[in-house]
């Protein structure tokens, strides 16, 4: 079973309860269900739709809209190398051979034992640091082979456990909102003044 | 709309009225009117996929750039989502308008397939004709183009072709804002955007075969028209549905003599060109090769054809000597599928021969007297302050009135206030939803009227009641108490009777309901049961399938001497006929039909009827002179003549061009009211449920049955209760359970389902493979059943 679980279930409902329509909550959704799972599996993608009142087809069209929501299951470190200009100027096409070579697959591909994901990504914004990569969305700059060979190696070995956690994992801290800031689920056409928490002193 | 200068009429200034300048004419627009639609009006046409009137603009495919001055010189917007302003000045063809135009339509290409010769689009496709009058005629692009499986089936009606598809959002938009089915999404983003529906749940929207019509290009088909024909060789007429009671507007296309296909048109005051899937499809039925082509009568060896005289000469014979008897050995049941001239037809021959028992519903409408009752347009309905629901599921049973009501609700144009004993379609977009055990619906709607908020409510302006049957297996009087109990509460409340079947309003109309304080098809049924009819005439009638107690009807059968029908093709009920006589179907004959709301609108022919089989005026003219009671007709137009001049309801269609587009409102009378006398409230037993017998849209009607595209739909039969009833009753989902009651039973799989409520047991009627007929015993009030497991 791969829909929600009980605690995430829970958590959804609290999250649902902060917005004026139940369906502005599902990029949140989303992420705590992969988080919960590692990826989107259909079972969750039909339980959010239950959740928040919309079609499992609304769900499909709004996850598969974002990139890094997946699909399919993926390695517990996804690794993303920029392939885009300055990068590949920089050896971003080589770093890629690399380190196909020394996971053992393809890019787009999983290694067997389920612990990377390698993958081609599309300009990370950190053009003046090329060649550049990200594991589950943590930066790695300047990225030289031997850099790779032992970022998988620390990878492996568990050394960054503190840094990247697996895949999937949104934060260790939840947000949390004191009450006396939270807003109140009300619909758009009925909010006329500014949020309680204001206390009237600013406009927003 | 006629466009207007008042400084020329001298009229008083319209606060609506904006006055703006389209390509150097100057016009007056609507407040708030998009610059696209005012444009339409002056026939300055603007190019577009995305935009459609019937549906809020998103402005999705760029393709209607126009020039709008403004203080800083000439601007492009885009016009199907950009509202006319006082002064504006619009150009539509301007140089720079054309490179943006023909800048769109390369992009559009660039990944279009452009296989036209094999698309069942070509040749009526905005977007090749729009390439063609807008487009830059050649494309930079040398790329490959994206590719995707070629078509792929969406549900059992609809492909999807990716590659042709422009991405315009008008079927994704029908489906969710119209439909309220979002079934179908964008998924993807960038380059790989798609149509698609969730892994494994199709697009089962009653309302799919719309998309197909309203996507621009050739991306959604049809599977019943695929390359079926070519926009070219299509024969066109412009017609109504008879389906159901809600009367959409039609185009029936044909090709070789053949019906290929129905599209909606746009009328304002009933389908705003949708039509449902039911309507859509069941023109397969016509070209079904099982339709009749030769009167039957029946031999030893069975039913065998022979010529129209030999069978009406048997069928004369047949009637002569039950008249003998007297009138009332002699009853016609149905005639709600004809046009009102077929109607008239008969109820003129049933005059001459002074048959008296006659009855176009079948025991599952309601009085005819509702029509005598103050009464609603769909519009009045969609405009009115409060709806008030005493009706069926609308959804599956008057699908586009359903979507009109929807559209009602959602824009806030109206608040439904809903009477159910299970959730319907309407019930999400219900303002309250009160919950009635059938037997106790006036007693719950006297109720829940008399709150302060609800009479507040009330007050606000028109209230509009749908009344219908919402339950075979009840007293129709428990609706018509209902009714009464809403009437006390808002006097001058109208009322919208949603009575189902095609021409059932301009059948009853034009005579064909029981006369002379003789009984309704239910009575009839029983009088031939208990040996006192010799001779059943079945006008269209399939009364085994058609009415809620088959029973009954087998017993009314037995005991016929003879069995006479006029149908499309042998049904349940005519296998035993002694004469059968081929009826002309949908599509092959002209006439007037008349909607729920009573606006008749014209029927037209387009194809030759199959066979030898003619319509049933014709029929019963034939059928009179052999009986030597000729009604004195002998073309349609004589026909319709006479019915204006004799039917007081018909006379505002004077004018048969009246009948054609909109149609024209049945004159009506000064209404009667009803008032609640007594009101009967009927207890249930807390062991048992109550039973609540209503239709799908898919069931086993012979239309729909013959339809291949349809067909797979039917639903399979089971016994539908709420959740919580499941553990009491002590079973799994999907068990077989008994369903029993008053000493008898039947057998069905039951089924969870939430939107049944409590107390209540919900069978849907004619589903595939179980017979529900044992419990529908139309002489108890309402029925209560108890549900066992089997050991
Ligand atoms: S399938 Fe047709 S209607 Fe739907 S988005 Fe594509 S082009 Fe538009
Ligand atoms: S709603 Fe009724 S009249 Fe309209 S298309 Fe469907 S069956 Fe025909
Ligand atoms: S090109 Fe690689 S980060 Fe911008
Ligand atoms: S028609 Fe205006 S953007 Fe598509």
């Amino acid at each position: 079973m791969s829909r929600l679980n009980e605690t995430n279930t829970k958590l959804a409902r609290e999250i649902i309860s902060r917005y004026p329509r139940p369906k502005s909550a599902l990029i949140p959704l989303l992420h705590i269900s992969q988080e919960q799972n590692g990826y989107i599996t259909r079972e969750a993608m039909q339980h959010l739709g239950e959740l928040v009142g919309v079609t499992s087809a609304e769900v499909y069209g709004t996850a598969t809209f974002y990139e890094m929501f997946k699909f399919e299951p993926v390695g517990k470190y996804l690794i993303n190398i920029c392939g885009t200009m300055s990068c590949a100027l920089m050896g971003a096409h080589e770093l890629m051979q690399h380190a196909e070579k020394k996971l053992g697959v393809k890019a787009g591909g999983t290694t067997p034992d389920g612990v990377f994901t390698l993958a081609h990504a599309e300009c990370q914004a950190a053009c003046t640091e090329a060649p550049t990569l990200q594991v589950n969305y943590r930066y790695r700059l300047r990225v030289t082979p031997a850099d790779f060979d032992k970022l998988v190696d620390d990878l492996k070995d568990g050394k960054l456990g503190d840094e990247i956690p697996q895949h999937g994992v949104l934060a260790k801290v939840r947000q949390v909102i004191a009450p006396e800031r939270e807003v109140g689920a009300k619909a758009p056409e009925d909010v006329n003044d500014a949020p309680a928490w204001l206390d009237g002193k600013a406009a927003l | 709309m006629t466009i207007v200068d008042p400084a020329k009429t001298g009229e008083v200034a319209d606060p609506n009225a904006v006055n703006i300048t389209i390509n150097g004419k100057p016009t007056v627009a609507r407040k708030g009117e998009l610059i696209i639609a005012a444009a339409d009006r002056t026939e300055d046409f603007i190019p577009r996929f995305c935009y459609h009137p019937r549906m809020p603009s998103v402005g999705m495919c760029r393709q209607c750039l126009v020039e709008v001055e403004t203080p800083r010189g000439p601007k492009m917007v885009v016009s199907c989502v950009t509202p006319v302003a006082e002064g504006q000045v619009v150009r539509t063809a301007t140089d720079s308008v054309k490179k943006a135009q023909e800048g769109m339509l390369e992009l559009l290409l660039a990944n279009h397939p452009l296989d036209c010769p094999v698309c069942d689009k070509g040749g009526e496709c905005p977007l090749q004709d729009q390439a063609f009058s807008h487009g830059p005629g050649e494309s930079r692009f040398v790329e490959e183009k994206r590719h995707y499986e070629k078509p792929i089936a969406i549900s059992d009606i609809v492909y999807l072709d990716r590659e042709r598809c422009i991405l315009c959002d008008r079927c994704t938009r029908f489906a969710d804002e119209v439909a309220g089915d979002a079934l179908i999404s964008f998924i993807s983003r960038g380059n790989d955007t798609q149509v698609m529906t969730f892994p494994d749940e199709p697009f089962s929207s009653y309302f799919s075969g719309n998309t197909v019509q309203i996507c621009p290009v050739g991306a959604l088909t049809a599977k019943s028209y695929r390359f079926k024909a070519r926009p070219w060789d299509l024969d066109q007429t412009e017609s109504t549905c008879t389906s159901c009671s809600v009367g959409c507007r039609t185009v029936v296309q044909s090709s070789r003599d053949e019906l290929v296909r129905y599209q909606g048109v746009d009328i304002d005051p009933v389908n705003w060109g949708w039509l449902c899937d039911r309507g859509r499809y069941n023109f397969e039925s016509v070209n079904s090769p099982d339709r009749l082509t030769k009167p039957l009568v029946k031999t030893d060896a069975g039913l065998e054809a022979t010529s129209w005289s030999v069978a009406l000469e048997n069928a004369a014979r047949m009637i002569r000597l039950a008249l003998a008897k007297g009138p009332r050995s002699v009853a016609i049941l149905g005639g709600a599928r004809g046009t009102n001239e077929d109607a008239f037809a008969w109820a003129m021959l049933a005059d001459k021969l002074g048959i008296d028992q006659r009855d176009a519903q079948l025991g599952d409408g309601l009085n005819p007297e509702v029509f005598n009752l103050n009464q609603a347009t769909i519009d009045e309905a969609c405009a009115a302050s409060t709806i008030i629901l005493l009706a069926p599921d609308l959804k599956e049973e008057l699908p586009v009135l359903y979507l009109r009501l929807r559209d009602s609700a959602q824009k806030r144009k109206s608040r439904i206030i809903e009477f159910s004993a299970h959730d319907s379609g309407l019930t999400p977009h219900a303002w309250r939803t009160f919950d009635y055990e059938p037997g106790n619906q006036a007693r719950v709607v006297r109720d829940a009227l008399s709150t302060d908020e609800i009479r507040e409510q009330l007050s606000r302006g028109q209230v509009v009641v749908v009344l219908g049957r919402a339950n075979l297996a009840e007293n129709e009087m428990f609706a018509l108490q209902a009714a009464a109990a809403v009437f006390d509460a808002a006097p001058n409340a109208k009322v919208l009777p949603v009575l189902r079947r095609g021409n059932v309003r301009g059948a009853v109309v034009a005579g064909l309901t029981p006369q002379n304080d003789s009984g309704d098809a239910i009575d009839i049924l029983r009088s031939a049961a208990a040996g006192k009819i010799d001779c059943l005439v079945l006008l269209g009638a399939d009364p085994i399938s058609d009415v809620a107690d088959a029973g009954i009807v087998q017993r009314a059968f037995a005991q016929v001497k003879n069995l006479i029908s006029i149908d499309t093709m042998l049904t349940g009920s005519n296998r035993n006929a002694d004469v059968v006589l081929p009826a002309a179907a949908y599509g092959e004959k002209s006439g007037t039909t008349t909607n729920l709301e009573g606006r008749i609108s014209n029927l037209s022919q387009k194809i030759t009827p199959r066979g030898t089989s003619r319509p049933d005026w014709m029929i019963a003219t034939e059928l009179g002179i052999a009986l030597g009671a000729d009604i004195g007709v002998s073309s349609l137009e004589q026909l319709n003549q006479k019915l204006v001049a004799t039917i007081g309801a018909f006379s505002s269609s004077k004018d048969p061009r009246s009948t054609r587009g909109d149609g024209v409102l049945m004159t009506r009378e000064t209404p009667v009211s009803i008032s609640s006398s007594s009101v009967k409230v009927l207890e249930r037993n807390a062991y048992n449920l109550r039973l609540v017998v209503s239709r799908t849209m898919y069931d086993r009607a012979q239309s729909t049955l013959a339809s291949p595209s349809l067909v797979g739909i039917v639903n399979d039969a089971a016994i539908h209760v709420h959740p919580s009833e499941l553990a009491r009753i002590g079973v799994a989902e999907g068990t077989t359970v008994r369903v029993g009651a008053e000493g008898t039973s039947i057998v069905a799989p039951i089924k969870a389902n939430n939107r049944v409520h409590r107390g209540v047991a919900w069978l849907p009627f004619n589903h595939t493979g179980v017979d529900i007929n044992p419990l529908l015993n139309i002489v108890g009030d309402v029925t209560d059943v108890r549900i066992e497991p089997i050991k």
